[in-house]
């Protein structure tokens, strides 16, 4: 594509105040080399739609605020190359299986309610430690690899618009919270299963996914939510089955240790700074 | 949720829209629809067996030769009935393997271009739909022998 030509971008218009449906319109942008549909929104909002609504922070694949339906796609604008969709014409929409505030901007509201219902922190039995920390917990790597790549969610929404069971079950919380919920499972310095499981081994929870797998397709950050959703329905029918051996949460490094030393876990250096 | 905001949830149409089109979606929703199809069928099966209460000739002239039930648009309909069922029991393993954590993989450090558990599935899911398709060519077969 060259950089004299122009791409159309047919973006899907929505103001509460005076619409009662949403209507498209479509705009001319001057193409230019490595531009993203973030640049051609700015573009826009600049030159020929000030009053143009969208959301967006880090313009880095960061922050996860520009999540936006692209041709077709659910992905973050400032992440999609105009170039790389290969089309004449670039269709935006906001995300799907939300409510649209106006124009491309999602209420993401009720993903942080279904995040927060699953509670998204290391949960432990030593208040204490939890509240005045002495010292770090240890973990291994390998039992670092087994949360971390769930860890590099931006909660985008974009496997919650992906999803084909979001579209028709409000109440099934979706990839991003159970993925989350796996995360903090997976954690070896975390004591919450139990009331993890509570939160999402129910109707419309965990069970209500069926590998429609669109979450992982759509993820800019390659989490892989469906993996993280099948393993944990793996460890609540192992869990029922009592096949599933849990272990205590690791103690601390440095301090007062909650419940011992592992085998083959070396003793930390001392502090640095003192 | 403010009355004013406009209600962008898919509906049924998510089940074939809004995503980033994997194979996978397509087994999600024929699943669903082949499932709703047996199910539908097993309430006809149910009337119609019935018919057997009201005595042998309502039977024979639902199921006898040249009975309403043998026109061939039931036939036709019995082999798809046949066909939703290799699917649904292919992808119904395929789904409980899946489900039970066998074929998605190990967690992976996540690096450009991102390998997912869509591929680390794909194996199984190509051998299951391969034997499903076999076992609906093989009654395809029986059903023009007879």
């Amino acid at each position: 594509m060259s950089e004299s030509k122009t791409i159309h971008f047919r973006i899907r218009k929505f103001n509460p105040e005076t619409d009662p449906a949403p209507s498209w319109k479509t705009f001319a942008v001057p193409f230019a080399k490595g531009m993203t549909v973030l640049d051609g929104l700015h573009w826009i909002k600049r030159n020929q739609d000030t009053g143009l609504a969208f959301r967006y922070s880090c313009r880095m694949g960061v922050c996860g605020s520009c999540g936006m339906l692209i041709n077709g796609r659910p992905t973050l604008a400032c992440n999609t190359q105009v170039a790389a969709l290969k089309a004449a014409m670039v269709v935006v929409a906001p995300l799907p299986n939300f409510h649209t505030v106006r124009d491309l901007v999602p209420d993401l509201t009720p993903m942080f309610e279904k995040h927060q219902a699953i509670r998204p922190f290391i949960l432990r039995e030593d208040k204490g430690e939890m509240d005045a920390p002495t010292a770090e917990f240890y973990q291994t790597p390998h039992e670092l690899e087994e949360y971390l790549q769930f860890s590099f969610c931006i909660r985008c929404g974009a496997c919650m618009a992906a999803c084909p069971t979001m579209a028709t079950d409000r109440d099934y919380p979706g990839p991003m919270p159970l993925a989350q919920a796996y995360r903090y499972s997976a954690d070896s310095r975390d004591g919450g299963f139990a009331e993890r499981a509570k939160a999402v081994d129910r109707k419309s929870g965990v069970f209500s996914c069926h590998f429609g797998s669109e979450c992982s397709a759509a993820c800019p950050k390659g989490v892989d939510p469906a993996k993280a959703i099948q393993l944990m329905k793996r460890r609540l029918v192992f869990d029922y089955l009592r096949l599933f051996k849990a272990k205590k949460p690791c103690g601390g490094v440095h301090g007062q240790r909650t419940t011992g030393r592992r085998e083959g876990i070396p003793e930390a250096p001392e502090y640095t700074i003192k | 949720m403010s009355s004013k905001s406009y209600d962008n949830h898919l509906g049924i149409k998510g089940w074939a829209l809004g995503g980033a089109w994997s194979p996978e979606r397509y087994l999600y929703t024929l699943h669903r629809v082949t499932g709703l199809g047996i199910l539908s069928y097993f309430l006809l099966h149910i009337l119609v067996t019935t018919s057997r209460a009201f005595g042998p000739a309502q039977w024979n002239a639902l199921l006898g030769d040249g009975g309403f039930l043998r026109h061939p648009v039931f036939v036709v309909g019995e082999f798809l009935v046949l066909a939703a069922f290799g699917f649904h029991a292919a992808n119904g393993v395929r789904l409980i393997l899946i489900e039970l954590g066998f074929a998605v993989g190990r967690p992976i450090e996540p690096v450009y271009p991102y390998k997912t558990s869509l591929h680390a599935s794909r194996f199984v899911t190509v051998v299951l739909m391969l034997a499903g398709a076999a076992f609906i060519v093989l009654g395809g077969l029986e059903f023009l022998r007879h």
